[in-house]
């Protein structure tokens, strides 16, 4: 009550949103968990070639299943002799792409659909809603796996089809914060002061709508990079030998017995990458959400 | 109330219809020819020709489509290809393990998310809240499929405490009743006499049950703590201790019963991806039951049954959230008394 | 306004030089500062002051619903029927709350459990203190209903709170308040801040009903000077977590000593007496920071009578009449201005 407006005042001194969304971050320490944990994905996909000790296609027969810590391999071989470290490192810089690319494709259409949908609203609003719906009546691995079955197996399809069935969510998410934004006093302002519609919709009504998109983008890279791997598991993504997280796992599901990072260092990859994304994205979260702030 | 329900019922047949329609003209654009594919690559042009004629693909794609629509109307989703069975009984044989695997999965997420979400808000802070939030995290990041291979390369292959998959062993002579193995067992229990049935088929479904339950488990125990905090936080959270009643009650009673609310919907959402999960984790489990039959027929190109699985798992997870949305306002008294 | 016979009853609840603060990121939040209180039996001592001023903390502090952590009784002690509460194990408090110290909020919309129905919440006080049945509970959650003047009780009990207007609801929380066996001390934190004017008034003669119906001390809270002209047996003017004056209701009205008291008076509409001297008026500036207050007077900045000492210290006790003291330096200022 009464003294809940007083904290409450003492935590609103805004010194512009850029600035305060950072310093709060940095007081998060899961937030700057999930940074670090990203940013040191992202170099080790920029730099493969430089850090991987070995081409994460070499097969070397003698050198099959060498377990970790042994004969200079730091991680052991795959059951083709195949140095797992480099392999793993190459497989970052798949990931990354795929997650990037993916929620990039999903976040173009998205954006367009839910800003021009909320924005002139009637007739097109609610077939574009009805639409979606249909698209969300699908379950989301489902619509992954229809949609690449379709195109063929590939990475570069898994990619597309991972973009594709995500568009609803983002286009509902920004559609959404449009509305609840575009009747405000500022947007009927600058259109009386003659802008266009697309300057209003990009320039004006866009930038204020981000936040919660920011958030779900973060999230939505780890979730793509989940979806690739179970995807290339299944066989519709990466095809062999491409040295991708999922991939590995799925040809290694019969040395279970026999040798175990085959199987487990690959998943250990995945999880430390989504993780990665996903503390970042719920730290983005508790900052930029206004209802979780308090 | 009522009005409310028939309202749902009545978005749902454009919803269903909407699916239908995208399910099939999605397939009907794949490349390839389902002709082609039932006869393999040795068939001539004019068997081919045949057998397109049968299937009516020499027809438009819009007449194509009406056809299909009639036909879907009446429950007859067609045949497979491959097998040449009905796809519908295909779907009734391998739903019920699919089904069962669910469900299992959802009650030990729902009862242990749930306990742990309301751990972590009571002690907020503490390091058991801590601890349950960082492993509900992990358990989101996770892929389900390797999961499942680690569990059972820990519990089969080590500690060979778990069979690696399938729903029984395989060498009970074993016909299924129901095709709920529990209840089956149970059955059997007491037409047979021994426990023996229950028991393999309780132990099958362990595994694929930690599985496929762990991702809804987390994001049940992390909706339940945040929804609970903010019930915690409620003014009638201080009237009742303003009351005098006893803590443990206040949470239990007055805060669970709100905070849940938000928790059902979660549980409702999770239950129908878990349907679409089951690809992975049957696939991993060699559980026969209807992903693993969609995976297979993806494999072939057997359209009609792909096409037939997908209308299929798209209805029952829209019936799911018809049902979930039906429960959320039976359990919310403001929208039951409208 | 209420005759005040000069209350000899026993002294209910004393609260002796409470401070209670909030520890958070930023400092320490000194909610309340040095404050003593005391209830006698049967009296309504009401609380004054804007929002913010550590009013609600310090009804809290009684019934002990501040969150703690971050809030933190840095010192004092709150004596109840001859027991200190700020020392008894939780248990006892529970055992307190709803039978001898009882509640009612502000916003009757968010007070009550959204999905019980309101016979249930006051059955359950009921269940909880005593070992009856839950139709007995119901049964006098009935009986309750009644007594704060909701129609057809009988139906009423199986209401929702949503089903319930503001006023209803209002009644609907005393009512639970009241389903104490043994009456003692009820704290209303601004009961009427929430309602129409109209029912306004009808909540506050209800509470005065009761009142004697079943001899019970209030503590009432509010920031609104009307309510308290109806409600008040004595006063005490809060300002920033400090108290700054605390007298019978006659001399709060007729002779007030500190500033903030005149200021709070002059904001009253229907105050005739002032109206001629001078405009109804807001008391100028804001409520000073709770984290970075020092140790002169809170109301030093706003205050039209400072003197250079009072950003330095805070004022010790002035005793006016047995009845009346007030903590201000320049409080003589206050005195000629009344005067005239």
């Amino acid at each position: 009550m009464s003294e809940h407006t007083q904290l409450e005042l003492l935590e609103i001194q805004e010194p512009g949103p850029w600035r305060e969304t950072w310093y709060n971050l940095k007081k998060n320490r899961g937030a700057m968990t999930g940074l670090g944990i990203i940013i040191f994905f992202i170099l080790l996909a920029l730099f493969a070639p430089l850090v991987a000790p070995q081409d994460p296609l070499d097969q070397l027969i003698e050198a099959r299943k060498i377990p970790p810590m042994t004969d200079g391999y730091i991680l052991g071989t795959d059951d083709l002799g195949r140095d797992m470290l480099s392999r793993l490192i190459y497989g970052a810089r798949i990931s990354m792409v795929i997650g990037i690319v993916s929620v990039g494709i999903s976040l173009f259409f998205g954006l367009i659909i839910g800003v021009v949908s909320a924005y002139y609203g009637g007739i097109l609003d609610k077939i574009v809603m009805r639409v979606i719906d249909i698209m969300l009546a699908f379950p989301y691995i489902l619509l992954t796996i229809v949609i690449v079955s379709i195109l063929g197996p590939s990475l570069t399809n898994a990619m597309i089809a991972i973009g594709i069935s995500q568009v609803p969510k983002y286009a509902r998410l920004v559609r959404a914060s449009v509305l609840a934004e575009k009747e405000n006093d500022y947007v009927i302002a600058e259109r009386a002061l003659g802008a266009s519609n697309l300057e209003l919709m990009f320039r004006t009504i866009l930038p204020n709508c981000l936040s919660a998109t920011i958030v779900q983008t973060t999230l939505g890279v780890g979730e793509a990079i989940l979806s690739s791997a179970g995807l290339s598991f299944l066989g519709l993504g990466a095809q062999p030998p491409t040295p991708e997280w999922g991939l590995m796992i799925a040809s290694s599901k019969e040395f279970i017995t026999n040798a175990w990072w085959i199987v487990t260092l690959p998943g250990i990859a995945i999880l430390l990458a989504v993780l990665g994304f996903n503390l970042f994205g719920d730290g983005l979260r508790d900052i930029l959400d206004p209802k979780m702030r308090s | 109330m009522l009005k409310h329900i028939l309202k749902r019922l009545g978005l749902l047949i454009p919803t269903l219809f909407g699916v239908v329609t995208l399910v099939f003209f999605m397939i009907a654009l794949a490349p390839g020819d389902p002709a082609r594919v039932m006869l393999g690559e040795r068939a001539n042009a004019a068997q081919i020709e045949q057998i397109r004629q049968e299937l009516g693909l020499d027809k438009p794609l819009i007449q194509q489509y009406g056809l299909y629509l009639s036909r879907v109307v009446r429950l007859d989703l067609g045949e497979s290809i491959t097998s040449g069975q009905k796809i519908k009984d295909e779907i009734s044989e391998r739903f019920p393990a699919t089904i069962e695997l669910a469900i299992w999965a959802m009650l030990f997420a729902s009862i242990v998310g749930i306990i742990l979400g309301v751990t972590s808000a009571r002690k907020r802070n503490s390091w058991v809240d801590y601890t349950t939030m960082g492993g509900a995290l992990v358990g989101v990041s996770m892929p389900v499929f390797w999961l499942g291979l680690v569990l059972i390369m820990i519990f089969s292959v080590w500690l060979d405490l778990l069979p690696t998959g399938g729903r029984m062993n395989v060498r009970y002579y074993f016909e299924p009743i129901t095709n709920f193995y529990i209840i089956d067992g149970m059955i059997l229990w007491i037409t047979e006499g021994t426990p023996k049935y229950l028991v393999s088929a309780f132990q099958h479904l362990i595994l694929p049950t930690i599985a496929l339950g762990t991702i809804p488990l987390a994001i049940i125990a992390r909706t339940t703590r945040s929804s609970m905090l903010e019930v915690l936080q409620q003014d009638y959270i201080k009237t009742a201790r303003s009351a005098g009643i006893r803590e443990r009650r206040v949470v239990y009673r007055y805060a669970l019963r709100n905070a849940l609310l938000p928790v059902v919907t979660v549980i409702g959402l999770q239950f129908g991806l878990l349907l679409s999960g089951a690809i992975l984790t049957e696939t991993v489990f060699s559980w026969p039951g209807i992903g693993k039959w969609i995976y297979v027929a993806i494999g072939a190109r057997d359209y009609p049954a792909v096409q037939g699985g997908i209308i299929f798992i798209s209805t029952f997870f829209v019936l799911i959230n018809l049902v979930v949305d039906i429960l959320y306002s039976v359990i919310n008294p403001r929208i039951r008394m409208q | 306004m209420k005759d005040t016979t000069k209350n000899t009853n026993k002294v209910l609840l004393s609260m002796e030089h409470l401070n209670f603060s909030f520890n958070i990121q930023r400092g320490v939040v000194k909610a309340v500062r040095d404050l003593s209180l005391t209830i006698r039996e049967g009296e309504t001592l009401t609380l004054v002051g804007e929002s913010g001023c550590g009013k609600s903390v310090t009804a809290h502090a009684i019934n002990q619903l501040n969150p703690m952590p971050p809030g933190e009784v840095v010192s004092g002690s709150i004596n109840f029927k001859g027991r200190d509460l700020l020392t008894l194990p939780m248990h006892e408090i529970e055992a307190l709350r709803g039978t001898q110290i009882s509640m009612i909020f502000q916003e009757p919309m968010t007070a009550l459990n959204p999905v019980f129905t309101i016979g249930s919440q006051i059955a359950d006080v009921f269940m909880t203190h005593q070992k009856i049945s839950k139709q007995e509970g119901l049964k006098r959650a009935v009986h309750l209903l009644d007594l704060v003047k909701i129609p057809s009780p009988e139906t009423r009990v199986h209401s929702y709170p949503h089903q319930l207007s503001g006023g209803m609801r209002q009644r609907a929380m005393i009512a639970m308040a009241l389903a104490s066996p043994e009456p003692g001390l009820m704290i209303a934190d601004e009961p009427t801040t929430a309602l129409d004017v109209t029912i306004q008034a009808q909540i506050l003669d209800l509470l005065n009903d009761l009142k004697s119906k079943v001899n019970m001390s209030i503590l009432l809270i509010t920031h609104d000077m009307g309510v308290v002209a109806e409600m008040a047996d004595r006063v005490a003017v809060m300002y920033a977590g400090r108290k700054v004056e605390e007298a019978d209701v006659f001399s709060i009205f007729e002779e007030p000593r500190h500033p903030y008291t005149l200021g709070l008076l002059n904001s009253l509409p229907s105050n005739q007496k002032y109206k001629g001297a001078r405009r109804l008026e807001a008391i100028d500036g804001t409520v000073p920071d709770l984290l970075t207050i020092g140790e002169g007077c809170p109301f030093c900045n706003r205050c039209t009578f400072a003197l250079p000492i009072c950003s330095k210290e805070f004022p010790g006790e002035t005793v006016i009449t047995e009845e009346h003291s007030v903590w201000c330096h320049n409080h003589k200022a206050v005195e000629e201005i009344i005067a005239k």
